[in-house]
Parts: structure tokens; sequence; C-alpha cells
């Protein structure tokens, strides 16, 4: 049989999901939702140049439950990203490799954004009123 | 790009099943990738009971057991039975690693056991290897000299210059630690992987080898080296508990620097 013809291994769908694959495509994945949320980003910014009028639609939109719920979801994805930019920025100097430091750090990165976020959306509820 | 099914020649069907020997008590069941070249199937996985009470306590021991006592065509490679030679890397409990240091009693369950993942199948449990071989043929893994050895002595060596390279240097080349890796899955034919990167790694920090600009010249580059996005598997599942992850940080940094 032709060398190619031969059959792939399977991958993603054996390998066990360990929290130095997880994290990682988690990062890819909040990456990519943040990106998605630049266009709410300038959305907003659109209406806020365009005046009063289209300015309260935009709020009107953003606060609605949907509008909350997405960015809820932005601000997570993107402490997350944050945390876990650091944690890479640490592995770009060449420290934090040894696997217990990794996944202290790891927990870290999980920590770290989990507070950041209930410290964001706890200042914007009580700081709008 | 990334594929992530697997291609329609690789889909798994389900196999045979192989019931224990009257008698046994003490049993194990072993789910074993399957895959006959000559058949023209699809791979399928089958299902051995195994008679614990009579199988040594390694998963290549079971293998073996299975091949001896229940079923003669099941292909593995294996040689050293002691963790030394890397023929026995293979996918055992969702993680890669040797079959002759894995105790069957450190997996729960039915004991799974997959070739090493995203490789061409040869046969059953056998990946063909020769891409992952030319990878760490291309990194040159030998010393390279312009200045005469001395006359009459050996390259002598200090104690610290060789603590740089004695961890690297324990590397069997199992290829564990490439096919645990979700970049060298996808772009395993322009990325080097963890081992080739640790091996070349090897040879840039030894104090002797005089080829250390070329070396990295031919590491910069964005697939060869920086697919490495630090997912850290390789390290996570290195038989040998190496850190290729770390090595090719401070390969990364080598070249960081060398811009200044």
């Amino acid at each position: 049989m032709a060398a190619n013809q031969r059959p792939l291994s399977p991958h993603l769908q054996v390998y066990r999901p360990q929290i130095t694959s997880v994290l990682s495509i988690l990062h890819r994945i909040t990456g990519v939702i943040m990106s998605a949320g630049i266009v709410a980003l300038i959305y907003w910014l659109l209406a806020l140049a365009g005046g009063d009028a289209s300015y309260a639609t935009a709020l009107e939109v953003l606060g609605s439950i949907p509008g909350k719920l997405l960015l809820f979801g932005w601000s997570l994805a993107f402490f997350y990203h944050l945390s876990n930019g650091v944690r890479h920025l640490f592995w770009d100097t060449g420290r934090g490799f040894e696997l217990p430091q990794v996944y202290r750090s790891g927990w870290a990165a999980i920590g770290m954004a989990t507070l950041l976020t209930i410290v964001f959306w706890a200042a914007v509820l009580s700081g709008g009123q | 790009m990334a594929e992530f099914r697997l291609p329609e020649n690789s889909r798994i069907k389900p196999g045979r099943k192989f019931a224990a020997t009257d008698g046994a008590k003490n049993t194990r069941r072993f789910v074993v990738y399957r895959y006959e070249p000559d058949s023209g199937e699809n791979p399928r996985t089958d299902t051995y009971e195994v008679d614990m009470d009579r199988c040594g306590p390694m998963v290549l021991d079971a293998l073996i057991k299975i091949k001896n006592e229940i079923d003669p065509t099941l292909t593995f490679r294996r040689s050293c039975r002691e963790g030394i030679c890397g023929s026995c890397a293979m996918n055992i409990d969702g993680t890669n690693t040797l079959a002759c240091t894995k105790a069957t009693e450190d997996v729960s369950g039915d004991v799974k056991i997959y070739p090493l993942p995203h490789m061409p199948v040869v046969k059953d449990l056998v990946p063909d290897l020769t891409n992952f071989y030319a990878q760490y043929a291309s990194i040159k893994p030998w010393l390279q000299s312009r200045t005469p050895a001395p006359p009459d002595q050996e390259r002598l060596q200090s104690r610290e210059d060789q603590l740089k390279i004695n961890e690297p240097s324990a590397c069997i080349l199992c290829a564990c630690c490439s096919t645990s890796c979700p970049s060298y899955w996808w772009n395993g034919d322009r990325y080097l992987g963890p081992a080739a990167l640790l091996a070349a790694y090897r040879w840039i920090v030894d104090t002797r080898d005089e080829a250390t600009g070329e070396r990295l010249d031919d590491l910069e580059d964005p697939f060869r080296l920086y697919r490495c996005h630090t997912i850290m598997n390789c390290t996570r599942t290195c038989p040998k508990g190496l850190n290729p992850a770390k090595a090719i940080a401070e390969t990364k940094k080598l070249l960081a620097e060398r811009r200044h």
C-alpha cells in the first residue's frame, strides 16, 4: 500500500484534555472572541460620535440583557487573555517551565481572570448607579 | 490549515472482542487500535480481556501477553522493555508514553491504547516515523568544529559545561513529545517539533560546538521554531522527565538576545 494512503492515527479524538493544552486553546479562543468584541467597541464609539440620539440607542442596545451577557463574556475573555498573557511574558524570559510551576501559574491565571471580572462588574454595577 | 476531523479512511470502526479464558478472576480490558494495511478496511479497536494474575505489571507486558496468547496478529514495536530505547512509545490512557514504563495499575477503567497521535499508521500500533527522523537529521545532530582537536587528547569539557547538555542528551527520540503537540499535529510538515528542537538546543549550548551561529540561523523561521506556542504538552508527556518546552524557550531567548 502506498505510504500516502496510510490512515492518520487519532489525535484530538483520543488525547486527554489537560490543563496545559486546555489553557492554551482558551488563550486562542479568547483572542478570537475579543476580535469580535472590537466590532461592538467600534459601534459604541461611532454611536458616541453620532450625537445624543445615536448614543442613547447604543446604551439601550448594549444595556439590554443580551447586550450585557455579551459584554460580560467579552470582559471575561479579556481578563483571561490578559492574565494568561502575563504568564506567557514570564515564559518568554525562560521562567516558570517546571511542571508544578506550569500548573500553579495556570490555576493562578484562571483565578486572576475570575477575580478581575468580578471586581470589574462590581465596579460597573455599583459605580453606574 | 488544521484539519480537526480524521480523514475518511482513518475513522475508527468497532472491532472484535476477545473474552478472558475461563477461570480468570482478576481481568482488565485492553482496547487496542488495529489497522491491517492489506485488508483495505478502516482501522478498528479490538477489546482484549487479560488475566492480570498471569501478566506482568506494565502495559507492554499485557501487549506481549496478548500477542503471545490471544492474538498473534497484533503488531507493535518494542525492544529494551526498560525505558531506554523508545520503541514502544504509544498513546495510553489519553497521553503519550512508553508502554514498558507505564504500569497498568496506574490506568483506571479500560486501558485504551492508540498509536502516537496524528501520524501515518503502518500497521496497528506502528506509526511511520520517517518525517520525524528526517527532522532530527535536519538539525545536524553532531559536533561541528573548525578548530582542530588537540593532537593527543579529547576535546575536554568542564563540569559546568557538561551540566548544560546532560538533560537534553538524555532524549531517547521516542517521539512522545512531538506527537503530543497540537502545533506539530497541524504543521508537522514545517514545524520541527519539540524533539528535534530539544536536540538542536543540545548542540547550541554545547561549548565544544563551533556552529552555534549557523544553528540559530537555521532555526530562525516562522515555522521551524516559532510554531511553538508554549502549549507545554511536550513537557507534560515526556516519559524521561525532560523539558523540551524550556529548551525551546531558551533557544528563542538566544535568538532575541543575538539581535541586540
